[in-house]
């Protein structure tokens, strides 16, 4: 009798334990819901075509984010051109190369500690040394730089875990072939590693695309007025790279802009910017995730 | 065919030679994007010493820690430290009494509790909440939160640490119970099967045995978490304020260290200037904050997985 009441009261507890489980567990997504309503409800009324194609203004219902988007797709461009070679080229390096020595190691800990940086010391680092040492300015080249240091760890992390991936029956078939080292990874590695590169590296933008205290510490404006110079231009040779000098604002600096105005229409216009924002990271990472699926799909070893 | 004495096989010297140099300089390329990382570290260390150097002449470190004030920008400067780190402190502190908690035990019910429909629908959706950008938390704080916890506490201020912290904590939730449930997972199934088998519940298992084995792992999602809501800027900077006040009660308006390089940063200061040279010394003194955390969590992770 005893032990059925002690088994009953465990029973008991364990259920009790289970619906705490469930509590806590819906904390976080009842948060991201109420989120998303909030910033919906307030926002959505101000998403019209004339919101995207307007400079920011004084008066609220003129305001848009035609200079936001912009600036944020050039920044973005530039960090994921420089994020790419670099972040891909050292997890080639960590996986295929590296001997296991101390310099390996240091590099090892290096990115491991990186990925713990404040965004905000990235952006400290961009003003001493990009903006005032290397006199690159308060540009979209720079921006798109900080930011490309900035989500180097979790682009070599994810390519790494891609590369890792791939069998190694797949090298050795290679090798016996008589492929070099990097014929190998060049030709057999990289194609199956692809998919997964591909995926870290949108989620990786992902995260790039939402940040904004980096930018604001390298001295973002937030209220710019003109677009940048186009990237060509009518005599030889045709490409022109002057934008990538000129001055920027991005979604979020813009949204922060915003937010921290008193005016109670401005932050309309912050709900507004705040879920295209929302709406171009959820973008990337449904992106990413099909991606994934994709070449899951395709590739059976 | 027998190979030449050189190794090469069949090839002819010349191709071999132009090989393996190209073999060798793709090696260095590679090894030099590697470097990268490092190069990053010892930039930022620079930076920040060599930018802050000419502020710790101006002031000492003894007024930097022990002085109540910092006023760098005021015409009676105090350049006291103390403010700015109770602030990030406490929302610190708020962010981690919401998140430790509900993050652990959304991890203990993820792993042992949930099925595996379950577990997959909410582990990516939980992550959604990392993929939010930071200053879309800081509007909710500021506009959904505060005015939500003004119907409790009617004279809350408009700007306060304790909406600011809570908000941070939702947002390091997926840190803490993503890396804690996969310590967990890997905590093998004999172990469990063990405690089951002399009868123990679900509960007991998971607290007595599974939590115990996983404990660096959970451990290093703990500091990789702290060091998170150390270093988070929008949120407070949206919502917590920018008067730098030293106090330690949550509900009152102050700044971080994150907050204050930000509120510089807005402004126009002259490169050189003590308020440029300041929002380093503040970096600096974050950067060393989080860096025992991330260290912490390095050595945790790497002691957890060689357990097992």
């Amino acid at each position: 009798m005893r032990l059925q009441s002690a088994i009953a009261r465990n029973r008991f507890v364990d259920s009790l334990f289970a619906i705490l489980g469930l509590l806590a567990m819906l904390v976080g997504l009842v948060t991201l819901l109420a989120l998303f309503l909030g910033l919906a409800l307030d926002g959505w009324s101000r998403l019209t075509w004339r919101f995207f194609t307007s400079y920011p203004s004084r008066f609220p219902v003129e305001a848009g984010i035609l200079s936001a988007w912009v600036g944020t797709t050039t920044v973005m461009f530039v960090t994921a051109l420089t994020a790419v070679p670099i972040g891909v080229g050292a997890a080639v390096y960590l996986e295929e190369y590296a001997p296991k020595n101390w310099l390996t190691d240091l590099i090892e800990i290096n990115i491991a500690n990186l990925a713990g940086v404040p965004s905000i010391v990235y952006g400290l680092l961009a003003l001493g040394l990009l903006v005032y040492q290397l006199h690159l300015g308060q540009s979209i080249l720079t921006a798109g730089l900080t930011l490309a240091l900035l989500i180097l760890p979790i682009v070599v992390t994810s390519a790494r875990e891609a590369i890792r991936s791939v069998p190694n029956s797949i090298r050795e078939a290679a090798h016996a072939l008589g492929a070099t080292k990097w014929q190998t990874v060049k030709d057999h590695v990289l194609p199956y590693a692809t998919g997964g590169i591909l995926t870290g590296l949108i989620i990786a933008l992902s995260r790039a695309i939402g940040e904004s205290a980096p930018l604001i510490t390298i001295g973002a404006l937030s209220f710019i007025a003109f677009l940048p110079h186009p990237p060509w231009q009518p005599e030889f040779p045709y490409l022109s790279f002057q934008w990538l000098l000129d001055p920027f604002t991005v979604m979020p600096i813009q949204m922060f802009n915003w937010v921290s105005r008193p005016q109670e229409e401005f932050h309309t216009n912050a709900a507004a910017a705040g879920l295209v924002l929302l709406g171009m990271t959820l973008a990337m990472n449904g992106l990413a995730i099909f991606i994934r699926a994709r070449f899951r799909k395709q590739i059976k070893w | 065919m027998k190979p030449s004495p050189d190794g090469s096989g069949g090839c002819p010297r010349g191709a071999h030679s132009s090989r393996v140099a190209r073999e060798r300089a793709i090696e260095w390329a590679l090894l030099f994007a590697a470097l990268t990382s490092v190069a990053v570290t010892v930039g930022i260390a620079g930076v920040l010493v060599y930018e802050s150097l000419p502020f710790f002449r101006h002031v000492s470190l003894a007024e930097f820690l022990t002085d109540p004030q910092w006023t760098p920008l005021f015409s009676e400067a105090h350049y006291g430290i103390l403010p700015l780190v109770a602030g990030t402190l406490v929302t610190t502190a708020v962010a981690l009494l919401m998140a430790l908690p509900v993050g652990t035990i959304t991890a203990i019910y993820l792993s042992e509790c949930a099925t595996l429909v379950v577990r997959e629908t909410v582990k990516p959706l939980l992550e959604l909440l990392t993929a939010v950008p930071t200053v879309v938390f800081g509007y909710f704080a500021l506009l959904f939160v505060t005015p939500f916890l003004q119907l409790i506490w009617a004279d809350l201020p408009g700007f306060n640490m304790l909406s600011a912290g809570l908000v941070i904590g939702v947002m390091i939730i997926p840190y803490v119970s993503s890396l804690s449930e996969d310590a967990m997972r890997a905590v093998p199934m004999d172990i469990r099967e063990g405690s089951y088998a002399m009868g123990a519940t679900r509960m007991q298992t998971a607290l007595r045995v599974v939590v115990p084995s996983a404990l660096s792992g959970i451990a290093a999602a703990y500091a990789l978490g702290i060091s998170r809501a150390i270093g988070e800027t929008m949120v407070v900077a949206i919502a917590a304020g920018m008067q730098p006040t030293l106090t330690w009660n949550p509900l009152e308006p102050a700044e971080t260290i994150t907050a204050y390089i930000v509120q510089v940063s807005l402004g126009d200061l002259p490169h050189g200037s003590i308020g440029y040279q300041s929002i380093f010394a503040a970096g600096l003194t974050l950067l060393l904050m989080t860096l025992l955390f991330n260290v912490a969590g390095y050595l945790l992770r790497k002691g957890f997985w060689k357990a097992y």
